[in-house]
This record gives C-alpha cells, structure tokens and sequence, in this order.
C-alpha cells in the first residue's frame, strides 16, 4: 500500500531493494565456493552435472533420446526418458546464451551458479506474489526472508545443482501467475500459468503438489461460495492446457492422465463446471424456478456422482500404478514408506523432520506464521485463502519428510512477510500518529480519512450495486463480461483498500491507547527478531550448508583445517587405472560420482528405478564372500569399493547403511536375514557381533587389515566407538587395489578364478608360502629310515 | 578376404617349442628315448637337465626360456637352481605345459604339483596298481601289477584319429580325481577290478582308492589353456614298454607291440597343442545390409555376426569346423540363442533380429568340448530404444482421434464466429 501511494519514489525504492534483495540471495549462497571450491555437491546434482554436460556436447535431441550404458549395467538406462530435464535445459540454455556471447564459462560453473541466480530469481517471485496477496510492504519482507531461508539454502547453494534449485522459483511462479489470474481474471496470465506450470513439470516431480493445492483451493473457493468467473479462468486453462503440456515431458507422458495424483484436478474441473453451470442457470431462472431446477439437478446430480465415483475409483484402481505410487502414498501415510519401501526410507531426507530441524530451517519464521495466517484472515479474500493453504498442505507434507521442508519454506516466509509488514505498519503509524504532525502528512491523512469516508459509503452502494447488478443477469456479450470483471476487481482493489482502512482507522483507535514507547520497543524488538534470523541464516549458510560432502574439513587442534579429500581421489584412482569399460559395484549412493567423477560403469545409482538390481547389490555386500564374487562376477564387476569411515570417524559410511542392504536384500532375495546380523537386536559390529554379520562381504572390505595397520593392533572403530570384532583375516576372492589416504574409501578387485582346481584339500597351504621349507622339513624324516 | 587371411594365420605359436626335460638319473635318456626322438623329430628343442642340477632356471630375467616342461624325475624332493614346486606352477599359470610321470618311488614335491593340479596319488608310498583281472602277462612277475589297460577316454582330440588297438601298458601308482573338478580329464583310467595297495604287504583294510575311480594317465586343461599331462607311470613312456608285446590275461589276442608309442605319442601332440588348440579371429558384427560394425544397436534390428575358427597343427593354423558352435545374445540370460552356420572353411556366421529389450547385451561365444581349448568371446555391445523420431508417424488405429482433433477445432471455430457475431 506504501508504494502505491507514495508513487513513483515508492516503486523506484522497491525495485532497488529488489534488486539488493536478489544481490543477497544470490551472494549468500557463495559461501561454499569461498570456503571450498567451485565444485559441484553430493550426489544427485553430479548426475545433473553429467546430463548437462551430455546436453551441451550432443545437442538437444541426442540427449531427449540419450540411452545411457553405463548405469545400471547391463539393464543402461534410458536418461531422456526418466529424467526432469528442466534444470539441465535451463543450465543448458545458461551456458550456451554465455557462450554465444563470447564468455567462456565452462558447463561446470554454470551448473554451480545455477541455483544461487534461481534463489534470486525465487525471491522476486515470492515478492510478486506476495504483493498480489497483502501489497509491497509484504512482498518485500517476504523476499527478503526468502532471499536467505536456511531451508531453502540448504537445496541451493552455489554447487547443490539439483532439481529443487530451479522448482522453487517455478512453483512460487507458477503459484504467483494463479494468483494474479484470480485477481485479474485475465486469460493472458491465465496462459502464462499453464507455461509456468509447464516449467515446473519439467523441472521436478513436486509438480504434483501444484495440481493437487490448486483444485483444493478452488473447491474451497466454491465451498465458501465464493466462485467468480475469475476462478474460472485461473483454473480451467490451468488444468486444460498444463494437462496437455505435462504430457509432452516424456517422463510424465501419460501419467498426466493416468495417475491418479492428477485426478483431484479433473474431479475438481467436473466440479467447476458444474458450479458455473448452476450459476449461470440461476441467472436466467427465476429463484421459483430455480429451486425446482435445483431440487431436480440434486436428484439427477446424485445418480451422476455415484456413476462418476464408480468411475473413478475403478479407474484410480486400474491405473498402472494402483493408484499411488510408492512415494505419494508415503505423503498420505507416513508410515507407508518404512513399512513396504526400504529403499524410500533408507534416504535420509525421506524421513519425518525432527523439532529442532524446523527450528533450524525456518528459524522465527516459526513463530511468524501464525501473525501471517491471522492477517491473512483479516480481510479473507481469495488470495490470501490460497496462501494459507498451501502453508497448511506444506506443513503437513514437512512433517511427512523432511525434504518437503523446502515446499514449507517459501509459504512460511510469505506467511511471515505479511505478518512482519503489517506488525510494522501498525508501530509505525502508531508512531506516526504519536509524532508531531507535519503539516503535509496531516493533510494527507486528512485526504485519506475523507477518502475513507468516502469509499465506505461508495463500497456499501457498490456492494449492495454489484448483488443487484448480478442478480438479475447479465445479457452475456463478452464485452459485459470484460467490463464485469474489470468492474470487478476494480471493486476488489477497492474494497481491500476499503478493508486495509478500515482497519487502520480501527488500529487508529485502538492506538491511541497504544503508547509511543510500546510501540517504538516493539519495533525495536523486532528488529532484533530479524537481526536473530539474519545472524542465523549466514551462520546457516556458511557453516551448514555449504560443505559438497565430496570434500570434508574438520578443524584441527590448533586451529588448523584439515581436508578430507578422499573421494576424490579414489574417483580419480578409477578413472586413471582402471580399463574404459570395467564395471564398478558399489552401494548405490556413489553411483551418479562414479559414473560422473571416474567415468566408470556402474551397477546401481541413485536413480533408483529398479528395486530388484539394487536388492542383488546388497545381497551380494551382505553374503560371505565366496556368494558375494558370483554375485559381482555375474554382473561382469571388475571393481568393488565401500565407504569406510572407522578410521577417521566419518559416520555416513557403509557400516552404518549395512542394514539397509540387508533390508533390501532381503525384501528380493529371502535367505538374507536381519536377524542374523543383529545380537539381541542391537547391531554391533564388535566381538559380540554375530557370525553372519563378521563374515559378510561389507564387514571385511570395510575391515581387511584394519586391526594390524592400526597403531596398537587393536582395531578401534571410531564411528562405532568399539573395537572391532574380527581381526586379521585374509580375502580369497577379493584384493585390495587401493584405499585413500584416510581409508574413507577402499577398492578391492575381484579375483579371477585360479587357473588350477586343487585336489583333496589336506595338502593346503603347504604350498604357498611354506613350500620350500615344508619341503626340506619333510625331507629329514623321510630320509632318514634309508 | 584373403589377405587378412594370410595375416591372421602367421603361427603365433612357435614352430620350434623348446622343452627341458628333468630327469633323476641320465639313464632315463637313454631308456626313453623313443619318447624323445619322436619329439625331436616334431621340431621340439628338448634340453635335458638333472633335476638337481645347480643351474636349473626356467626363467631368466623374467622370461621363460622354455615352452614345456617334462618332469620324468619322480623321485626328486629338491630341485637345484631356482626351481621349486611353485616356480613349476607358475609356469603353468603363465600358460605353459608340463608333463609330470609319477613312479613307484614318488617324492612328495611331485604329489604336491600333482594335487595342485589336481590329481592325488595315493597317500601310501609303497602302493601301486593292482589289477588281478587285466594284467599284461609277463615273465618278470606275478604280482599283477603290469597293467594292460584300454579304457581310454573318448576324444579323437587328445588322443588322435586312429583308434589306439593294442593295450597300454601301465606300472605304477595310482591317483584319482575330484568329479567335480571339471578341468581333469581322465585319459587312461583302471578297470573296476584294479586297486592301490602294497603288494608285498597282506591286505588288511580295503583298499583306499579302487576301481574306476584310479585314473592311470590324466590330462589337466588349465583355464588358461595350459596343459598337464599327469601319468602314474614313467616306464609308460620307457623304449622297454614301448616295444614289448603284449597279452592281456584271459584274452586270447596278443600284439607285436604294446599300445604304449601311439598312446604316448598322441598324448604328447595334446599337451603341446598340436592338437585342440582353437583360436577365434575377425569377431565382428554388423547390421543386415551394412558392413561397419556399430557401436550401438537399436532394438528389432536385424543383425550378423561372424567370426572364423582356426585350429593350430603344430605347424600352420587351419579351419576347425563343427556344427556345434553356438553364439548367445546375452544380457544376464540368453535372448537369443543361435548355432553359427560355417562354409567349411573356418567362417561362422549367423544373423538374427535384435530382441525389443533394450540394454547392454554382449555377443557371447562359450565353446567348451572335450579336448578342445576352451573359446570364450564376449563382446559387449548396448542396444537402445527407439528414437522419438523411430514410431511410426501416423497409426491407423489413431485415426478416430486425428479427426476428433480436427473436429474439434473446426466446430471451435464455427462455434467461436457464431458466438461473437451471432446477434
């Protein structure tokens, strides 16, 4: 409102904040390349990295139609068909526009800078959105607290090239374009929506979040009897053309129609059909009438929408994926995930957020969000309705998993923008009224306070003008139309001003009881409160956030860092001594750096597409290791490396993912047992330790000469805080070929078969090591007797 | 075509193989040396040594000096020079040949080369072969331990075209073999009546190897191709039985001369591979109609692969044909699974339709038959999806949608004119 009355000075002042605000989204970000490098981070946005590059190499239709035969060996996988390529066009369509331009920068770079300028980019999408709901003063808070949420900084730092980093901007977009239709009831923004939301599907799977908050905000649209052609045009167009775009992303395809995440779309385009259909009907019928029709429309209506939900769940049962996929269903039942699908819940980010990680994430804006949802009650309208659904959804969808905390983030910072904005308008006037009045200001407040009077009296006629306008129908044309709705939202700008007043006079009154020193102690305590999330955020960003978990640091005694550089390193091993096409087994976590670091064939990756392939390399990694080598050899694995972190005391190491291989393994092949790895339930890997588990693949690996290459024999396990439980054993079928400096990560070769079966076994061992000497030890006694 | 020909069969393997032959005393060159003269006359350079000579090398500077070793020294515990039972076994691991003879007097560095490879001999020293029932019939003894064995394995590979008629005769200890072990050929093996004992001492417990479970002569095919011949008996190679006559007891058929100079003859061309040793070259394979091998194949292609065979002689490659070489389309199961048609002249080939699975699939050959080295060629190669621009462009049975498309528009458009002009 500020802005818009102060006018030109107003609007020029915001774009320069604006513009500051994108400079510190942006600039909050580079903490990871200040501090580390300009690398990409942890797993997933490697193999963005590696579709980018492919992309910007082979051209567009080579990548729509890129086979990929080095994951998931020998099944390869069909990356053009699986994969939401919106972030790599988007990196893509960076690096050639800088090249075209003659800057040369590399894919890589463009790929690490792609998330800090879409968290810019995010930050003036929330602004506009935020402005089309409670005005500038809003918009800019909201941008501001959006610009440096921790949560969202934690999916788009410089390097974390991932989905999310480019879908946060799409959807607050996509959300701001729904908005702005509804206010504005115009088909232009209505279109642009449908290319948002097109942008959006093309850019991750949380699309589905859009077309199921949407149709939920417009049944409670309808609900609430607050349907307007407006409605309409947002959401009609929205369903209709994003439906048909959806469908041209070769990774949705049909699932836009045969999914039944996207039928609550359809049901609710039947709805608003229906409902415009009874509108229009109620127009041209006396209410007489009218009631008989409607009486008659139930009647039929009902017979209509028990056919229509036979239909419907007949059809959501024959759909491909029963229903719901895996990951939806988790949404709805939290528990569904662990229960079925280990391979869902073995992802750390999958599980339910704890307390203090909202505390972490969102930080004040926690305690914000409530002052927003009541501010957004205020005066309800349609937008601010929207707003504090789709904060309701994503909390809810938070607590289901964590990383859904990031869909939390812009709602909670909107939320809390408005709440900030008219918190400070309130001490702010209150202060202004204390003051002494400057003569201008005076008569401005006298103006408006005229203007007040005025507009309430125009808003009553209009009001009671606009009920009698729509009662008696319109003669349809569409030029009536126009005027309507322009006249509409003409009357929508009005009445929010009418409101926005109203309020003010009422806070008015209300503050003239309000002391000068409460009001200016709680301005003075919420720029503390600010401060605090500030001070927070950069400590986030710089110290949380920021390390590529390929390359570790950890502080040394004096002061010093020290940097884990092991990952690289066996990569770099990888790709330099090993042959072109040998096949790589790891667990499928290093699946997407290994194919892109060391450029080597890879038996499962992060793409986790085929469970049962998975399931064989946890299988193999939990069985002894003669199962194990028939398992790799079967798959043609050349190498094997694990994670190790005992020596160093890295915690998310193979160890403590075993029991998910086992899990896993276990759901496919049945003679892998969990219980068999666990003494009394605890999983130790100590003497107690039970014998399946100390001979299993992964607990050798992890620990071949590891107890006689420590200082004191012992083998401290400084991850599990124990001593390990076999020590100095030797491997048959595998070799080591090379560990990194901190043991982080081991390679091991398979064996190839010996080249002579041995007879009866008695003579075993004699041979190797001991031949020469058992030889002549022999030869004394049998000599002897002659 | 014929150029690589000529190219490809230049004799990678040597014409003049050099062999060193071990021996405990100098008088088994003498006393076996039809055996050797029929090598020599093969073109092998044999290089006779004392098994406890102080210079003994079979490597010098990393290299081995020698193609094949001949270990006719059953007796020796300790070599001289550098060589021991695992230097021995790793010229066998680096692909060469050996031929060890067992005797009556056998050391106990021979029985571990021998169970390494394979073959345990009996654990009691003083034991030999007994058979009461197939004996060859002499003067010298009565103890039956004279063997005149003819259960020879069925392989005109290893043991040659003809038919070996005259019994072999056979003194010596027995060993026996793992079924299981899959590389051990029995060559030679000892009727059911046979057993391992001492015979000088009265039998007291059952004998622990017996029957056709002794195996007299076998062969081992490492599987790295190298080959071991392993004999219970030296004097099965010896000029003395070379040229003895022979009567089998309870036959009334008696020979001029024993089984023994073809047997051991025959027996000799294997293990040097002369005989057996295939090779594949020109693997290659294209789609129908092209000759460029590509690197990616796209599912429903038509496709040929072809390779050529060639057996080794001793002297020249030639084309080995069989009827029974067959070649997988493999991606963790056969899809396809062909027998390669040939022209007789060592050219297979087949072509068959890519199966509409998409993946990395690899052309694998595995040729393994008895007495043949074993062939085993996988090629990987990936084989893709359609393009987007591969479907067919218009299906017929879309039609009613194509024109409900452009119904659709059209009766928009109509729709659209009457609504706004339509008063």
């Amino acid at each position: 409102m500020a802005s818009r009355s102060v006018g030109a000075f107003g609007s020029i002042l915001a774009s320069v904040i604006l513009l500051l605000i994108g400079v510190l989204a942006f600039s909050i970000r580079l903490f990871s390349v200040i501090k580390y490098e300009s690398v990409i981070h942890e797993f997933d946005p490697y193999f963005n990295f590696r579709v980018t590059q492919y992309l910007s190499k082979h051209g567009i239709y080579d990548f729509w139609n890129w086979f990929d035969d080095r994951t998931w060996y020998p099944l390869g996988r069909v990356i053009g068909g699986t994969v939401y390529p919106g972030l790599t066009l988007t990196a893509g369509f960076m690096w050639w526009l800088v090249n075209s331009l003659n800057i040369p920068l590399s894919v890589e770079t463009v790929c690490v800078f792609t998330a800090p300028v879409f968290s810019a980019n995010a930050s003036w999408a929330t602004f506009l959105l935020t402005r089309e709901v409670k005005g500038t003063g809003a918009g800019l808070a909201a941008a501001a607290l959006i610009a440096m949420v921790p949560s969202y900084m934690s999916r788009s730092v410089a390097g974390s090239y991932d989905n999310e980093a480019v879908a946060i901007f799409a959807l607050i977009f996509t959300f701001y374009l729904y908005i702005k239709t509804l206010n504005t009831g115009s088909l232009f923004y209505a279109i642009l929506n449908a290319l948002a939301y097109f942008y959006m599907v093309c850019s991750w799977g949380g699309y589905t979040f859009i077309i199921n908050l949407i149709p939920m905000h417009v049944l409670l649209c309808i609900a609430t009897g607050r349907y307007s052609a407006n409605l309409y045009i947002a959401y009609a167009p929205l369903v209709i053309l994003g439906t048909l775009l959806a469908a041209l992303v070769p990774v949705v395809g049909f699932n836009a129609v045969m999914t039944s995440e996207h039928f609550a779309s359809f049901l609710v385009l039947v709805i608003i059909h229906v409902v415009a259909l009874a509108y229009h009907v109620k127009r041209l019928l006396t209410p007489r009438m009218y009631k008989v029709a409607v009486t008659l429309v139930i009647m039929v209506g009902m017979v209509g929408a028990i056919t229509l939900g036979a239909i419907l769940v007949t059809l959501v049962a024959a759909s491909p994926t029963k229903g719901w996929s895996g990951r939806s269903l988790s949404l709805l039942d939290p528990t569904y995930a662990s229960k079925y699908i280990p391979i869902i819940a073995s992802v750390s980010e999958h599980q339910p957020p704890t307390w203090p990680s909202y505390f972490m994430d969102i930080n004040v804006l926690a305690f914000l969000v409530p002052a927003g949802i009541i501010a957004c009650f205020l005066p309800l309208s349609d937008s601010s309705s929207f707003v504090v659904l789709y904060l309701v959804t994503a909390a809810y969808f938070s607590g289901v998993m964590v990383r859904l905390m990031l869909v939390l983030a812009p709602a909670a910072c909107i939320l809390s923008g408005i709440a900030l904005s008219e918190v400070f308008t309130t001490f702010t006037r209150s202060l202004k009224y204390h003051a002494p009045l400057p003569p201008p200001q005076g008569s401005q407040d006298m103006i408006k306070d005229k203007e007040f009077l005025q507009t309430q009296l125009s808003t009553l006629n209009s009001t009671i003008n606009d009920k009698a306008k729509e009662t008696p129908g319109d003669k349809g044309g569409k030029e009536e139309l126009k005027e309507r709705s322009s006249k509409r939202s003409r009357k929508k700008e009005k009445e929010r001003e009418v409101s926005q007043k109203a309020t003010d006079v009422d806070k008015k009154k209300r503050l003239l009881g309000l002391p000068f020193e409460a009001s200016a102690l709680g301005i003075v305590l919420l720029v503390i409160l600010g401060s605090f999330y500030v001070v927070h955020c950069v400590w986030a960003a710089a110290e949380a956030y920021s390390a590529p978990s390929i390359v570790l640091t950890s502080h040394t005694g004096d002061g010093g860092l020290h940097v884990f550089d092991d990952f690289r390193e066996a990569y770099a091993w990888l790709r330099h001594n090993t042959e072109e096409d040998d096949k790589v087994a790891s667990w499928w976590d290093y699946g997407y750096q290994t194919t892109a670091m060391a450029n080597r064939t890879v038996i499962v990756d992060n793409n986790t597409w085929n469970n049962t392939h998975i399931a064989t390399v946890g299988t193999a990694m939990s069985s002894p290791e003669k199962q194990a080598w028939e398992i790799f050899q079967s798959l043609d694995v050349k190498y094997v490396f694990v994670v190790f972190g005992g020596l160093v005391g890295y915690p998310s190491d193979d160890i403590n993912k075993f029991l998910w291989m086992v899990r896993i393994g276990g759901g496919v092949f049945p003679h892998i047992k969990e219980p068999d790895y666990l003494r009394d339930g605890t999983y130790r890997i100590d003497a107690q330790a039970t014998p399946t588990m100390l001979n299993c693949l992964m607990y050798k690996l992890s620990y071949y000469r590891f107890a006689d290459s420590s200082m004191d024999g012992k083998g401290y396990d400084r991850v599990r805080r124990t001593e390990i439980g076999k020590k100095n054993f030797k491997l048959t079928h595998f070799e080591e070929v090379f560990t990194t400096h901190h043991w982080m990560v081991r390679i091991y070769k398979l064996k190839s078969p010996r080249n002579l079966i041995r007879g009866k076994t008695k003579r075993k061992g004699k041979l190797a090591a001991k031949a020469p000497k058992s030889v002549s030890s022999k030869k004394q006694p049998r000599k002897n007797p002659f | 075509m014929t150029a690589p020909f000529s190219l490809c069969l230049s004799p990678d393997r040597s014409l003049h193989p050099r062999l060193l032959v071990l021996v405990d005393d100098v008088a088994v060159k003498s006393s076996h040396s039809l055996f050797f003269n029929s090598l020599a006359d093969r073109g092998y350079k044999l290089d006779f040594k004392l098994a406890s000579d102080p210079s003994l090398a079979l490597k010098s500077y990393g290299e081995y000096l020698f193609d094949g070793l001949i270990l006719f020294a059953p007796s020796t515990e300790q070599f001289g020079g550098s060589v021991d039972a695992a230097g021995i076994l790793e010229f066998v691991d680096s692909g060469r040949d050996l031929i060890l003879a067992a005797d009556s007097e056998m050391s106990d560095t021979m029985r571990i080369i021998g169970s390494e490879c394979g073959a345990d001999f009996d654990e009691d020293f003083n034991a030999v072969v007994i058979d009461h029932l197939n004996f060859a019939i002499s003067e010298d003894s009565n103890e039956h331990s004279l063997i005149a064995a003819d259960s020879f394995v069925k392989s005109n590979a290893i043991l040659g075209e003809k038919d070996i008629e005259a019994p072999v005769l056979f003194e010596g200890i027995a060993h026996s073999v793992a079924p299981a072990n899959d590389l051990v050929i029995k060559v030679l093996s000892a009727s059911s009546s046979a057993y391992s004992a001492n015979p000088d001492v009265s039998l007291g417990d059952p004998p622990a190897l017996s029957g056709s479970k002794i195996s007299l002569v076998s062969v081992v095919q490492a599987r790295n191709n190298a080959r071991i011949l392993i004999s219970g008996s030296l004097s099965l190679f010896s000029n003395k039985f070379f040229m003895s006559p022979v009567t089998k007891f309870g036959s009334s058929k008696s020979y001029d001369s024993s089984g023994n100079q073809q047997f051991a003859e025959e027996i000799s061309k294997w293990i040097f591979h002369e005989r057996g040793h295939l090779k594949a070259v020109h693997v290659g394979h294209h789609k129908a109609g092209e000759l460029q091998e590509p690197q990616m194949y796209r599912i429903t292609d038509h496709l040929e692969y072809s390779l050529e065979i060639y057996e080794w002689t001793g002297k020249d490659w030639q084309p080995y044909v069989a009827d029974d070489v067959q070649v997988q389309f493999y991606m963790m199961s056969p899809y396809i699974l062909k027998t390669l048609e040939h022209n007789g002249q060592g050219l297979y080939h087949t072509s068959f339709q890519v199966p509409d699975v998409y993946g990395v699939f690899q052309f694998k050959l595995e040729y393994n038959r008895l007495g043949y080295t074993s062939l085993s060629l996988s090629k990987q190669i990936p084989v893709r999806p359609f393009r987007h621009d591969e479907y067919e462009r218009f299906i017929r049975a879309a039609y009613p949608y194509y024109s409900s498309c452009f119904s659709m528009m059209f009766g928009f458009f109509i729709f659209g004119v009457v609504f706004l002009y339509h008063k």
